[in-house]
């Protein structure tokens, strides 16, 4: 967990804004540290966290964050790598888990995975007596684009990311935290990567709270490593209201630092 | 995960079930050290070597275990092939096994081309290891006459003297000598013998798979045996040869079926004690978005610029160098920030004995000059002389 993160959102494991969509994206640059603070940020709010790891394997996530999940059924993790091998190579007596069916055959749709999301957030409250209760469910996702890798129409992609936001924000009152990575240029005209820029776009119009991760306009630094964009959209009355920050970042082994533009500690 | 040494997870009770590498900590005195490996100083994972020393220190001391190194190959794929058959060569030399996999040529084709090691430590397996025959004829010129008790020890250094060693060199104007080659063993895959009804792709993540399994590189094996690395060699994949159309359009029509694989790749690599590197003919590739998402799914990734045959190849400030190198991705595993590299401009030559990757250096063209300065193509100057110069920009 990120301290200064926390003071620029504002929210700390004491009280954070709930029903919340939060979308963290980037632009040829890896906003995958982010997750790591939502992730910790969740388990120290001791809410009941659903993570779909679908692009790293479970033992590179516990070893960022140290302390993971000490409680029984805090955290439900889908490790994307291990399930789908048994799709992609599937044997004669393998226990298959439905939800990387679209694997097999692309156009399915991800209404699997959308099944195994919906047990796990609706699933908990049918809890066994004796076990603790949690708070709200949040549902993370790292990240969305390797689904695009893997052959899913982006349709289909929006429409899991809909049906999840209806389940976790509308229904449960828990939060939602998804991870869209995008190349290119956003002025490019080149069809090239029309996928996951039709994807950012629809997503940015869904959520609460965009954290948009880039490079440098100025090239490459070795001190600086990028620039995050915050930007939320709350409704003020009747208007939506959108507000804009600009900070830059630095990542360290177990920890990120975020400052107004040119205050870098390199610079000062 | 990539196999970390120290390993940070605790007992199996207080996990939910996954299958991570069991390595101890030294205090618990089963440290489990396998030939050729060693581990990181900034983060603690296995590393190995490319067989390339600079390439080594590029990646932040060398490759780690469970992942992928994507070479994005230049024009002629020379040099791309070159520093795969430097990679075969340190698994031969280090007794890890080999796996190879290509659809154009041979596997065994690019076998009898490695490179021959350098150094005098490497064990070289003779006959007199054999325990001898009695009617087989004694040398005689063999026979020691003073040292005599140890005529009937083996000739040949043992084993450990030569894997203490990270990162060897080699000559690569002569090949491997075939006894030391055939002491490693060797998977092939040759797409042509694989005449499957599925596509290529997955036929060849399924023998991987196999190998894996049957070899005993799985990390859920139990930790009993002796331990042993995998090198996966995978040439040329994004070839129209592997039934993808990637390279024929600008909007293929199966452009995930190389993403999926890479993807049951790393899955594969994250749950086993191997590593793989990948040449790819970038250039090839219209799409640039689709090299981002094959980038994304390696975990390093360096692209080769060669001079042949370009105008650049008689250029004189270029004349040191054979050509350029990118480095398009670092992983960051089981932390959050990466090794990144410190200049972004990078030159590699083929020396006979040595694959050199440097900081680009350009001559001035003033004669007078009293020292090289240092510039990037980017024009940032770092370094200096008090002399008259002059300096391109280009």
């Amino acid at each position: 967990m990120f301290t200064e993160l926390n003071s620029i959102l504002n929210t700390s494991p004491d009280s954070y804004t709930r029903g919340e969509f939060i979308l963290v994206s980037d632009r040829q640059s890896d906003a995958s540290f982010l997750i790591h603070h939502f992730l910790s940020f969740y388990l120290r709010a001791r809410c009941k966290v659903c993570f779909l790891g679908l692009a790293q394997s479970f033992c590179h996530y516990s070893a960022v964050s140290q302390r993971l999940a000490k409680e029984k059924g805090q955290l439900v993790f889908f490790e994307g790598l291990k399930e789908c091998l048994s799709v992609l190579t599937p044997k004669e007596n393998n226990v298959e888990s439905e939800a990387m069916n679209f694997l097999r055959d692309p156009p399915v749709g991800l209404r699997s995975l959308y099944e195994f999301v919906r047990s796990s957030v609706i699933g908990s409250d049918n809890m066994e007596e004796g076990a603790e209760q949690w708070g709200p469910s949040v549902l993370l996702v790292d990240d969305l684009s390797v689904l695009l890798s893997l052959g899913v129409d982006v349709g289909a992609v929006l429409d899991f990311s809909h049906y999840c936001r209806a389940l976790v924000c509308s229904q449960v009152q828990g939060n939602m935290v998804m991870l869209v990575r995008c190349n290119g240029e956003e002025d490019d005209d080149d069809d090239g990567d029309i996928g996951s820029d039709v994807l950012l776009k629809g997503l940015t119009h869904q959520c609460n709270l965009n954290l948009h991760v880039q490079g440098l306009p100025t090239g490459y630094c070795k001190d600086i490593h990028g620039q995050m964009e915050v930007c939320w959209k709350r409704r003020q009355g009747d208007a939506p209201h959108m507000q804009k920050n600009l900070f830059q970042y630095k990542v360290y082994d177990k920890g990120a630092s975020f400052f107004a533009r040119g205050t870098s500690s390199a610079v000062l | 995960m990539a196999a970390p040494v120290n390993s940070v997870c605790k007992t199996s009770a207080d996990r939910l079930q996954v299958n991570c590498t069991s390595f101890q900590k030294k205090t618990r005195s089963k440290l489990i050290s396998i030939p050729g490996t060693r581990p990181s100083v900034q983060n603690g994972q296995l590393l190995v070597s490319t067989g390339v020393t600079s390439l080594d220190y590029l990646l932040g001391g060398g490759l780690a275990v469970g992942t992928v190194l994507l070479i994005e190959e230049d024009r002629f794929d020379s040099y791309s092939r070159m520093i795969l058959k430097y990679f075969l060569a340190e698994g031969v030399v280090c007794r890890h096994e080999l796996f190879v996999a290509t659809a154009q040529d041979n596997p065994d084709e690019i076998l009898q081309e490695l490179p021959a090691p350098i150094l005098d430590d490497v064990a070289v397996p003779k006959p007199v290891e054999q325990p001898r025959l009695t009617g087989e004829p004694q040398d005689i010129l063999d026979a020691m006459k003073i040292a005599w008790r140890y005529q009937n020890l083996p000739k040949v250094q043992s084993a450990l003297a030569s894997s203490s060693r990270f990162g060897h060199y080699y000559d690569v104007s002569k090949t491997m000598e075939v006894e030391i080659r055939q002491a490693a063993k060797c998977h092939r895959f040759y797409l042509p013998d694989h005449i499957t009804p599925s596509s290529s792709y997955s036929a060849l993540l399924k023998s991987l798979q196999e190998v894996i399994h049957r070899e005993g590189f799985d990390l859920a094996t139990p930790m009993s045996k002796s331990r042993n690395i995998l090198r996966v060699g995978l040439h040329s994949l994004g070839s129209a040869l592997w039934g993808d159309d990637l390279c024929c359009h600008d909007k293929p029509r199966h452009s995930h079926a190389l993403t999926t694989f890479l993807y049951g790749l790393r899955a594969l690599l994250r749950s086993s004690l191997s590593v793989a590197v990948v040449t790819l003919p970038s250039h090839l590739i219209q799409d640039r978005a689709l090299m981002g998402n094959i980038t994304r799914l390696c975990d390093n990734a360096i692209a080769l610029e060669s001079f042949k045959g370009s105008e650049r190849e008689t250029n004189p400030l270029y004349k040191d160098y054979h050509g350029l190198l990118y480095v398009r991705q670092v992983p960051h595993l089981n932390c959050l920030a990466r090794q990144l590299p410190d200049h972004k401009d990078l030159a590699f030559k083929l020396k006979r004995k040595q694959f050199t990757i440097e900081l680009l250096q350009c001559q001035t063209a003033a004669p007078s000059a009293q020292r090289r300065i240092i510039i990037s193509p980017s024009g940032i100057i770092t370094s200096l002389s008090f002399a008259q110069f002059y300096f391109h920009l280009w």
